[in-house]
């Protein structure tokens, strides 16, 4: 069961989709408002300061793109967006705009919860302002103070920038982050054209850490979109 | 044979014109023996009565010359204002056809036919208006006197003794639907001349009294009476041909004229359009062009071009043949023509010529056989042929000069060895020298050089030296065959060289010819076709050429691959009349020639297809009637060949058309049934779990909602198959390329179908090295996903699937294979097609591997499958490697 204290916002113009949601979420204990317009939403996140928000790209009011900004200008909580397929430019486009996460329409309510649920704790994680210094996941541990990288019972050996760039992915582990949001944070600003070295450098890492690099286990792509660290 | 049935071919021609021509005017001509008869006034009058039947009657031109009843008369018709040209000062009084053409009567009355149009108007005679009115399906009452009509324009000035220059073509008067003869007696008119009632222009008074003779006017008045008589006639026989009635019609004639360049040949050409109307011939006007010193001066060719112009507009077919020899190359042509009279004219030619050379007309009779011969006498016109003649001299000059240099060069040459060499050794020499001129000269020249070289070698060589007396009487002999064999090698030389000339000639037009139609054949699309129809025209005609097409909007507009810069704004005007009335236009022609280019229309075997524009460098060009036989050929060709190119694209049009029609209904029907059958299960289950009365059973309720879960998947499944399709077939998918590798896309792919694959084992098999495509990497991912998707759909349970990825060559390819049943044989190919199943029952929509087959496509490889040895099927696809794999900096670990 979720804190329920957790407020979600919930910006949706589709009545039925606004209706499943209140009655997934509501019994996991999430208390739900529900904006219909995108203006009403910035409105109401204004006013009730949501803990969380989930923002449909598609509204008929407003472009998706600016209301993210928008938002993002508004609040620091996490929002998480729901688009249709194959527009992945518009998934990117929102995640490079401040959105923590996305989801294609259509979704499961599992899918939905195990995303609220990241979301949640990474925004909480960011508001006591420590990062914690090591990071595990599975078999896997990153140690930041360290600078090691351990599967198991052993260590890894890993260049410096390999090192920053799963750092980078272990810290918002769970969550998808686009290739200019890697690019940026781990080669500089110089380098948000050259994406070839993002995946080459993606390729080298699941080369060492991953059992099977064709089935990875935590370095997971999601094509046209990002890239994800499992975080489980 | 008797010609009793009208022939298939006539016929044919009969519809053909009916077709081409679905509302023609009615042409009604008011046939007057000369001014003064009272055309007009018939004419307005008739025009009158038309208008009380309630006919749209208007008056678009009329000479009333100030006659009080015509003017009267021309009160009640409704009049076209006219159109106003200044001309040197001048201003002339035009008929206006635009503004006839807007206002659309049903029938214009139009007076003078023969009339010449101000210099800047459309064309360059009023019969030519009339036949655009006539073809635009307005209705002409017009007037003219006898002697305008073409064919009797001569004997009307031997009559007379007035040259009238205006005059109408045959061909046009007979398309007349009815003449009227205004008929006055002599005596009479001479006595309205003397009333003042007929208008004579001051400065033709004098020639006009001369005119106005009881004499001269009972002639013209017989010949027009004549005229129309045997119009008469002629259409009772046209209306028995047509109903095949009757056995008066005989076995069609031909008739064949040869023309020269000599000005006697005018008259010749009337004089056979006379004789072919009266047998109801059809007729040829031929000119055969003898391989002669230089061609012909200028003046002449002018003058030839007139008369095969004027043999073309009194409805002959004309043709120019080059041949040594005039008489056989006439009868041969006669014989392949089925010609049955021939028509020559009486040589001009002074006697003892004739008698020397033996007369055309003898050497005609001999091998002309069954074909009849007609001698016309020509008189006239030599004052022009003697000025010809001079311009010819210049240039001889010359080659006289030459002639004299090569044989004093050839004496230069024996004269330091005339006591070594025999004499007949150095009379070899001067005939090499005759050679020598009779290769670059004239014939003329030639001979003199044969007669100079003589009496050089007589005076210089033959001792006594210095002489020309000789020491041997014997040496008049060899003198008399040293003439002989001169003269007859500088003849044979000549002629030699002459028809050499003429083979060229007709070679290079073969081979333009050639070329073009090779070209033609090659051209697939219009553009490449324009493109080369315009540089084969330009080549062969020297000028710059252009070809509008007719665009969907019944425009014309520059073929693709041409710039529309070179056409002026006046110009374009020109080639949409072209294309409009099917007819040349243009410079060269009677019609606008004040035009920059000549226009035809690219007239092809079902329409009219565009308009072809040429503008020569030297204008002369278009006169050559060669030339413009050649040209026809060419635009002839051209239309064809776009039209043949049209017509493939339309067909294939029309295929694309049945086949998206095929696939629009294979989407209907997979729509109506892949579509209904989830909703109906989804509908039917969420039914009865909202009804109160509906089971209760937690099992029953649980496989419900599982039903209702999977059959949403299912539709999601077949709604983004669907959309993918259309996105990918629509173009709306771009391909964005980048470097990929291979092995992380495939991860993805396994990542989102581990549901479907389940427990089935995947085997992955990847170069060791990192392989890095470039792909579009969600587009290849779906690629992957579906080719999964069916792996897992068509194999049982713990089957494994394999998944391997190689280079090879210059391609990546990837194969997913199973260990399933395989595929049936006559599946291998199909199941790439949309909407194709290889059962019904497998809950897809048929869309899933021709998605893949666009994407694969998209990227310029190859997708197919295979049954595997052992059982099972795998899907193979192939990548192309396009440019250098990119690579990153190397660091410093």
């Amino acid at each position: 069961m979720a804190d329920p204290e957790v407020t979600i916002l919930c910006i949706e113009d589709e009545v039925q989709i606004r209706r499943f949601l209140r009655a997934s979420l509501a019994t996991q204990g999430y208390r739900l408002i529900e904006a219909a317009t995108g203006r009403q939403g910035i409105a109401e996140a204004a006013a009730r300061t949501p803990d969380i928000i989930i923002l449909d790209l598609g509204l008929p009011d407003v472009d998706g793109l600016d209301i993210t900004q928008e938002l993002r200008a508004l609040t620091r909580r996490p929002i998480i967006v729901l688009s249709a397929r194959g527009q992945e430019r518009d998934k990117v486009d929102a995640l490079d705009a401040g959105a923590d996460d996305y989801l294609t329409k259509p979704f499961s309510v599992a899918e939905l919860l195990a995303r609220i649920r990241v979301a949640l704790r990474h925004a909480d994680r960011s508001l006591a302002g420590a990062e914690s210094e090591s990071i595990t996941i599975g078999e896997l541990t990153i140690d930041h103070a360290r600078h090691r990288v351990t599967v198991g019972d052993s260590e890894i050996r890993l260049t410096p920038t390999e090192f920053k760039l799963l750092f980078e992915l272990a810290r918002h582990a769970g969550r998808v982050l686009t290739p200019q949001h890697l690019l940026r944070e781990v080669w500089g600003p110089a380098y948000l054209d050259r994406s070839h070295y993002l995946r080459i450098y993606m390729a080298r890492i699941r080369g060492k850490i991953e059992k099977d690099p064709a089935r990875p286990r935590y370095l997971l792509t999601e094509p046209g979109v990002g890239y994800r660290l499992a975080d489980t | 044979m008797s010609d009793t049935r009208p022939k298939p071919d006539a016929v044919l021609a009969q519809l053909r014109a009916d077709e081409a021509h679905p509302a023609r005017g009615r042409l009604k001509i008011f046939l007057g023996m000369c001014a003064g008869v009272g055309k007009t006034y018939a004419m307005l009058e008739a025009g009158r009565v038309r208008g009380i039947e309630s006919v749209d009657v208007i008056v678009g031109i009329a000479e009333t010359h100030g006659r009080i009843e015509t003017e009267q008369l021309l009160l009640g018709h409704e009049l076209l204002p006219g159109k106003t040209i200044a001309y040197q000062g001048i201003t002339l009084h035009e008929f206006d056809i635009d503004a006839c053409l807007k206002r659309r009567p049903q029938l214009v009355i139009v007076d003078e036919l023969a009339h010449t149009n101000a210099p800047g108007s459309r064309h360059d005679r009023r019969w030519q208006d009339v036949q655009e009115l006539l073809n635009a399906g307005i209705s002409v009452y017009t007037a003219m006197n006898i002697q305008h009509v073409e064919s009797l324009n001569d004997i009307v000035a031997q009559i007379t003794g007035v040259v009238v220059r205006e005059t109408v073509p045959d061909s046009f008067v007979e398309t007349a639907d009815e003449i009227e003869l205004v008929d006055l007696n002599p005596e009479e008119l001479l006595k309205r001349l003397s009333d003042g009632k007929i208008y004579l222009p001051e400065q033709a008074q004098l020639a006009t009294q001369k005119f106005f003779r009881t004499g001269n006017l009972a002639a013209l008045r017989e010949l027009a009476l004549r005229y129309v008589a045997e119009r008469v006639d002629r259409q009772v026989q046209q209306y028995r041909h047509d109903r095949a009635i009757g056995r008066t019609w005989p076995v069609s004639e031909r008739l064949l004229v040869c023309v020269s360049a000599s000005p006697q040949s005018a008259r010749l050409v009337r004089a056979t359009r006379r004789l072919a109307t009266r047998l109801g011939a059809e007729w040829l006007a031929i000119h055969i062009d003898t391989p002669r010193d230089g061609g012909l001066p200028p003046r002449d060719r002018d003058r030839l071009n007139r008369i095969l112009r004027l043999a073309e507009q009194l409805g002959a077919q004309t043709r120019t043949i080059s041949a040594t020899n005039v008489t056989e190359e006439l009868v041969a042509f006669a014989r392949l023509n089925n010609v049955s009279k021939i028509v020559v004219g009486k040589s001009a030619e002074p006697r003892w010529k004739r008698w020397w050379k033996g007369s055309l007309i003898d050497e005609l009779a001999a091998k002309s056989g069954e074909i009849d011969l007609y001698v016309i006498s020509g008189e006239g016109g030599q004052v022009e042929a003697v000025a010809a003649e001079t311009s010819k001299l210049d240039g001889l000059w010359r080659d006289f000069l030459r002639a004299a240099l090569v044989v004093a060069l050839t004496t230069a040459l024996c004269w330091p060895v005339r006591r070594h060499f025999a004499e007949s050794n150095m009379a070899m020499v001067y005939l090499g020298g005759v050679v020598l001129v009779a290769l670059r000269g004239k014939r003329a020249a030639a001979i003199f050089a044969s007669f100079l070289s003589v009496a050089a070698f007589d005076f210089f060589l033959v001792p006594p030296y210095l002489t020309f007396a000789v020491s041997d009487t014997e040496y008049v002999v060899t003198f008399a065959i040293m003439l002989l064999v001169a003269l007859l090698i500088s003849n044979l030389t000549v002629r030699v060289r002459l028809q050499a000339e003429a083979a060229r000639r007709r070679e290079s037009r073969t081979s333009a010819l050639y070329e073009l139609t090779g070209q033609l054949a090659d051209a697939g699309d219009i553009e490449s076709l324009v493109t080369a129809a315009v540089r084969s025209s330009q080549q062969a005609f020297q000028g710059t050429t252009q070809i509008l097409l007719n665009n969907a909007t019944g425009q014309l507009s520059p073929a693709p691959g041409q710039s529309s810069h070179s056409m002026a704004e006046r110009d374009s005007a020109v080639a949409q009349w072209v294309f409009q009335n099917r007819e040349k236009a243009g410079a060269g022609t009677n019609t606008l020639p004040a035009a920059g280019a000549l226009y035809l229309p690219l007239e092809a075997s079902q329409r009219v297809v565009g308009v072809f524009a040429i503008a020569p460098a030297e204008r002369a060009r278009l006169d050559d009637p060669d030339e413009r036989h050649l040209l026809d050929t060419f635009v002839r060709q051209i239309a064809l060949a776009i039209e043949r190119v049209q017509l493939v694209d339309e067909a294939s049009r029309a295929r694309l058309t049945v086949e998206t029609e095929r696939l629009r209904n294979a989407l209907l029907s997979s729509v109506s049934h892949d579509f209904r059958t989830p909703l109906a299960t989804m509908l039917g289950a969420a039914g009865s779990l909202l009804d109160p009365a509906g089971p209760t059973d937690a099992t029953v309720r649980q496989e419900l909602l599982q039903a209702i879960y999977t059959e949403t998947e299912r539709l999601d499944r077949l709604i983004r198959n669907l959309l993918d399709m259309t996105r990918l077939e629509s173009g709306a998918v771009q391909l964005r390329r980048e470097w990929h590798p291979l092995e992380e896309i495939i991860g993805a792919a396994l990542h989102r179908t581990s549901q479907q694959i389940g427990d089935r084992p995947v085997a992955i098999s990847l170069p060791s090295d990192l392989l890095l495509v470039p792909i579009d990497g969600s587009l290849i991912e779906q690629v992957l996903i579906n080719l999964l998707e069916n792996a897992a759909k068509y194999t049982p349970p713990m089957t494994p699937i394999d998944v391997r990825a190689f280079r090879e060559n210059q391609e990546v390819v990837v194969e997913i294979a199973d260990r399933g049943p395989g595929l049936p044989d006559d599946q291998v190919r199909r199941v790439f097609e949309k909407f194709h199943r290889v059962s019904n029952s497998d809950g897809g929509v048929g869309l899933g591997l021709a998605i893949c087959e666009a994407i694969v496509n998209a990227h310029g490889g190859r997708i197919w499958a295979e049954n595997r040895p052992g059982g099972g099927a795998v899907f193979r696809f192939t990548i192309p490697m396009i440019g250098e794999p990119p690579t990153v900096t190397p660091e410093l670990a």
